[in-house]
């Protein structure tokens, strides 16, 4: 009997406690009204609208779309999805960062300890690899299902144009970060795809000495594709990616019906 | 009143007459402050029956619209000067010298204000413009859509999306480690050396063209024609069958980059030579690792 009843207390507390915290300034001033974790949410189209408007997703998307444009068939979520994996790449990166130094040999033999010494290094690593291949797949099909839909047409002319910057972009980030392993694998596809750079006529040599540091793939590179991998690429895609998302909503939303 | 359009008065006295049953042509004389042929004429006027000929009482206006008696003078002087029409209450007359004592002979307005000449210093004064009626500037012509809540029905796919890659590239992880082969070595090339798979397709374009051709030209203008698509591309319609035509093209080019792509992964071998994977083996690094 006493046993139940303080129970019963426990469990009253606890479900004051939650009403006590739900009900808090400073809970409210986190969850702005509509959210559904205010404690006088209720589902109503008013209150659906609200999740949306008074929320940070308003910057990603309208408070309605129209019906065909939620079909998974339309947009196949390709878009969504190339941005959602390079959220991640950022995250698993950011996770390497910390355990890798960008200079000969310590970048390789990082890498190892990663895999032997880190919980969970080895993969996240496979997770930055797979995901960052994954990405370029996802940025290629979306393109393509844009041109199939002929959504690049006015008034999304310039929003295509946009997209051609990412897809480079996106090329350019794989392959910085493909030589950062040091390894036989990186060093020497790195060298094949920088030779064919250098073939370009008037500044070839020249953009391809600033891009690896010097007349070849050194140690000096690995410094070099670091920097633009982390910072410089991720920075450039971030503003393009925030132009191509607000081109997106200020196009009148997602194209179509066909 | 007498400065509406005819058309506008018509339809509003139309409408006035259907509510009240009325013979518009009634209604429409009393409008423009023709002698009414009904026995009631409009509060307003009653107070002031000597308007009929066309002058304004301003007492009873300011009285309506709330505006101050001087402010309606003012505008009523200037109306009459940029109109060059007599100030309605001097009907007739049509002499601006006399303006000013027709205002002085309004019952309401007191203490007479000389035909005005600028506010008193000090004294901010606001005209009204115009009353327009409530309603957009512009007319939108768009037909209402078909739409639907982003919460939950978009967000909820993405969110499901966004599990389903998670959860198969977690899985990929788990079982599939990336490549790392031996230490970076400057003296020895293996054989064969390969780019990343995205560029495998410039690669085996090496092997048929001038570098300068297949490492320069190739790319840069694929680019650039990709870039330009929506400008070459002019056909309004975005449905298949009327776009026969540009599909062949981005089919065509898109089917032979996947072809010259699978063939520098799959076909080239030591001396990027052509080889069978199913009979010489794979020389793919990036998938090596996936199928051991
Ligand atoms: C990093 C790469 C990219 C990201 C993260 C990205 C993201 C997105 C997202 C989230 C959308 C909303 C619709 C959807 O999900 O399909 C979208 C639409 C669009 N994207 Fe991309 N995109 C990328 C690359 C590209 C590329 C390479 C192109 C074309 C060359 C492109 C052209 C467009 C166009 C024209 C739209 C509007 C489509 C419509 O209204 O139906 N984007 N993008």
């Amino acid at each position: 009997m006493a046993d139940e009843k303080g129970r019963g207390g426990i469990k009253e507390a606890v479900s004051g406690l939650g009403d006590h915290v739900q009900n808090s300034q400073v809970w409210n001033s986190i969850f702005r009204p509509g959210s559904p974790m205010r404690a006088e949410n209720s589902d109503s189209p008013r209150n659906r609208s609200y999740v949306i408007m008074n929320n940070v997703l308003y910057h990603l998307h309208p408070v309605k779309v129209k019906r065909h444009g939620v079909k998974l068939s339309y947009t196949l979520c390709l878009g969504g999805l190339s941005f959602f994996l390079f959220i991640l790449l950022t995250i698993t990166g950011i996770f390497l960062m910390f355990y890798y130094r960008p200079t000969s040999p310590q970048a390789y033999f990082d890498l190892q300890a990663l895999a032997s010494d880190v919980a969970f290094g080895q993969l996240v690593r496979n997770m930055h690899r797979w995901g960052a291949h994954l990405m370029v797949i996802t940025v290629f099909l979306h393109m393509s299902r844009v041109f199939y839909h002929g959504a690049y047409k006015p008034p999304r002319e310039f929003n295509w144009v946009v997209g051609i910057v990412l897809l480079v972009l996106t090329l350019l980030l794989s392959f910085s970060g493909y030589l950062l392993p040091w390894d036989q694998l990186a060093l020497w596809a790195v060298t094949v795809g920088t030779n064919m750079g250098s073939y370009a006529p008037v500044f070839g040599n020249q953009v391809t000495f600033a891009l690896i540091g010097g007349v070849q793939i050194t140690a000096d590179t690995l410094l070099r594709f670091y920097v633009l991998h982390v910072l410089f690429l991720p920075f450039i895609i971030t503003i393009f990616m925030a132009v191509h998302f607000w081109r997106v909503r200020k196009d009148g939303g997602i194209s179509g019906p066909l | 009143m007498a400065q509406l359009p005819d058309s506008l008065l018509r339809r509003s006295a139309e409408a006035r007459a259907k509510a009240e049953g009325r013979p518009v042509d009634e209604i429409l004389a009393e409008m423009k402050g023709e002698a009414p042929p009904a026995p009631a004429p409009p509060a307003a006027a009653s107070s002031q029956p000597s308007d009929a000929g066309g002058g304004r009482d301003l007492a009873a206006e300011s009285g309506t619209y709330g505006v101050p008696v001087p402010l309606l003078e003012r505008s009523m002087f200037a109306r009459a000067k940029a109109d060059g029409t007599p100030v309605p209450a001097m009907a007739g007359v049509g002499a601006p010298a006399a303006a000013a004592s027709a205002v002085s002979s309004q019952p309401s307005a007191a203490p007479a204000p000389q035909a005005p000449s600028g506010p008193p210093p000090g004294v901010r004064t606001q005209r009204l413009l115009t009353v327009v009626k409530a309603g957009a500037i512009q007319g939108t012509e768009k037909e209402p859509q078909d739409k639907v809540n982003v919460w939950p029905h978009l967000l909820a796919i993405e969110f499901v999306a966004l599990l389903v890659v998670l959860a198969a590239l977690t899985l990929l992880s788990a079982f599939v480690d990336a490549p790392l082969l031996e230490f970076a070595n400057f003296n020895e090339q293996p054989n064969p050396s390969k780019a990343p798979w995205y560029f495998l397709g410039l690669q085996e374009l090496l092997a048929y063209f001038d570098p300068m051709v297949a490492g320069i030209i190739i790319p840069t203008f694929g680019m650039i024609a990709l870039a330009f698509i929506p400008y070459v591309d002019r056909n309004p319609s975005v449905r298949p069958s009327d776009r026969k035509f540009a599909i062949a093209v981005f089919t065509v080019f898109f089917m032979a980059a996947a072809v010259v792509t699978i063939f520098g992964s799959f076909f080239r071998g030591p001396g990027f030579n052509f080889v069978f994977p199913w009979r010489d083996g794979i020389f793919f690094d990036d998938l090596l690792t996936i199928l051991e």
